[in-house]
């Protein structure tokens, strides 16, 4: 347990130290935000959709917790360039609990951001339909941060070096944002996209948050919350399984 | 405390270590020397449970650490050839972590740690992010880390490479020092004969994936008809280099004067 806890306070340590990152980090969901937020306001209220705004907020906030717990994840590239990861690895600790307490670190930091982001979009005129919504949200931010820290955590142990990550963000992160209907609303779509959106895990967490915050729902939130559970755990176990051949 | 027999690694068609044995004795400075690519690191690997031996075995202080790893990890501290500190943590954060991840209880973390950072002289600067250290001073952190668990083997591999003479000399200082009040069987490679000449009780040199000769230096000196450590070395691995060669006693005589410069 202990080790656990002290690798999960390491990647919290990391993340409030580095403020610069912080604020850096908080840039590009902002300017989705107030760009395509006010940008497509009056487009999307003319479609008679009503407030863009209002819409994307919560597709913003899944956006920041999906890259913040994917490259927390990646994150361990670093570790393995400046060698911290072979302390670990040698230490008379399973491979699972150092696995465990990494992703939980990325997953809570990434929580944190997301609770931020969430923070701005209230600054920036979004309303959840009562407060009451606020921890249900909760629940699905949770679950994203999971999720895709997992993932993040799997990436990270196949990765060997830095020409792997553009990679994995042009062509996996990316589309995972963009695909999920964090921008857009799934119905009407054409059919090999509403397709391709369906697959996306993002989707289901972002119809969570948009759901518990404006009651908007594209499914339901039980097939939601299965959905990502169930994902969670795929993530997970091969997370723990390509963590767990890492030669040093 | 260490016992190795008849041990291979290879890796695809090419044995990185053939078939070697050799035995380490509870207390005792252990150097293993030997040229680059000779091996030493991936024997290293091999004793510490990061990689897993092609065949022949390996007892650490009575265990097998292909099969008990955790078992045999808590009994032996390592400090890498290249740094393996956190540098986004201060030194006191990096001793701490390593405390929790060999299970050293919190009150006797607290102790060692000041114990350490204050003998390697790292504890005025507890506080300071890691980043900020200097070569020398981050090698005496991983040292005094890799004592912090009080293991009954401490393997170091290379671990003064690129530092000033000043600090190899206060660290060998050092790790002998504990070596004597710890009891600490320690297992080290290096390219600097002369630290092996001082510090090592017994030395194995290897070249090629296998032990070409070991013994104390006196016994390597004798054996090779040589007045120091590094022409015991060099006649010893310095083989190769005679059979390509036309006129051997003048390549060798070329690389000696390398390595005198």
């Amino acid at each position: 347990m202990g080790a656990i806890y002290i690798l999960w306070l390491r990647e919290l340590k990391r993340y409030v130290r580095s403020r610069v990152q912080i604020v850096v980090s908080l840039g590009q969901p902002c300017l989705y935000l107030l760009a395509l937020g006010f940008g497509l306001g009056p487009v999307f209220r003319e479609a008679g959709r009503g407030s863009y705004l209002q819409f994307m907020a919560p597709g913003v906030v899944g956006m920041t917790v999906l890259f913040s717990s994917v490259f927390s994840g990646i994150a361990m590239l670093w570790d393995r360039q400046f060698g911290f990861l072979k302390e670990t690895l040698v230490a008379p600790v399973s491979r699972m609990q150092i696995m465990v307490g990494r992703t939980l670190g990325g997953a809570t930091v990434a929580i944190l951001q997301g609770t931020l982001i969430l923070l701005i979009t209230l600054i920036a005129g979004f309303r959840p339909h009562s407060w009451v919504a606020i921890p249900a949200a909760f629940l699905f931010v949770i679950l994203i941060a999971v999720v895709f820290a997992a993932l993040g955590t799997a990436i990270g142990s196949v990765l060997q070096d830095m020409q792997g990550f553009q990679l994995i963000m042009n062509f996996l992160v990316l589309p995972i944002f963009f695909l999920s209907g964090a921008l857009f609303p799934l119905t009407g779509l054409p059919k090999a996209m509403a397709v391709i959106t369906r697959i996306d895990p993002l989707t289901y967490g972002v119809d969570g948050l948009r759901g518990a915050l404006t009651q908007l729902w594209q499914f339901h939130a039980a097939v939601d919350v299965v959905v990502l559970a169930g994902i969670a755990v795929v993530f997970l176990s091969t997370g723990a399984y390509l963590f767990s051949k890492i030669e040093a | 405390m260490i016992r190795v027999e008849n041990l291979v690694k290879k890796f695809g068609d090419f044995t990185a270590v053939k078939d070697i044995s050799f035995e380490v004795k509870q207390g005792e400075i252990f150097a293993f020397l030997g040229p680059n690519g000779a091996g030493k690191t991936t024997t290293i690997k091999m004793l510490t449970t990061l990689l897993h031996p092609t065949s022949g075995t390996i007892e650490l202080d009575g265990l097998d650490p292909t099969v008990k790893a955790k078992e045999a990890r808590r009994r032996f501290g390592i400090v890498f050839q290249d740094p393996s500190l956190d540098a986004e943590q201060t030194a006191w954060e990096n001793m701490d972590l390593h405390g929790v991840l060999y299970h050293v209880p919190r009150k006797l973390r607290a102790e060692r740690t000041e114990k350490l950072l204050k003998l390697f002289e790292l504890w005025d600067r507890r506080d300071s992010y890691v980043k900020t250290f200097s070569g020398g001073m981050k090698r005496r952190l991983e040292i005094a880390r890799g004592f912090l668990h009080t293991p009954k083997i401490l393997f170091l591999d290379e671990p003064t490479l690129g530092l000033d003479p000043q600090s190899r000399n206060q660290l060998w200082m050092h790790v002998k020092n504990l070596n004597e009040t710890e009891k600490t069987t320690v297992f080290l490679t290096t390219h600097y004969m002369d630290e092996a000449d001082r510090v090592a009780h017994r030395i194995a040199i290897m070249d090629h994936g296998t032990i070409v000769a070991q013994g104390t230096s006196a016994e390597l000196k004798a054996q090779t008809k040589s007045d120091s450590l590094e022409g015991a070395f060099l006649a010893l691995t310095g083989e190769s280099l005679r059979d390509e060669s036309a006129d051997s006693k003048a390549a060798m005589r070329q690389v000696v004067q390398m390595w005198r410069r």
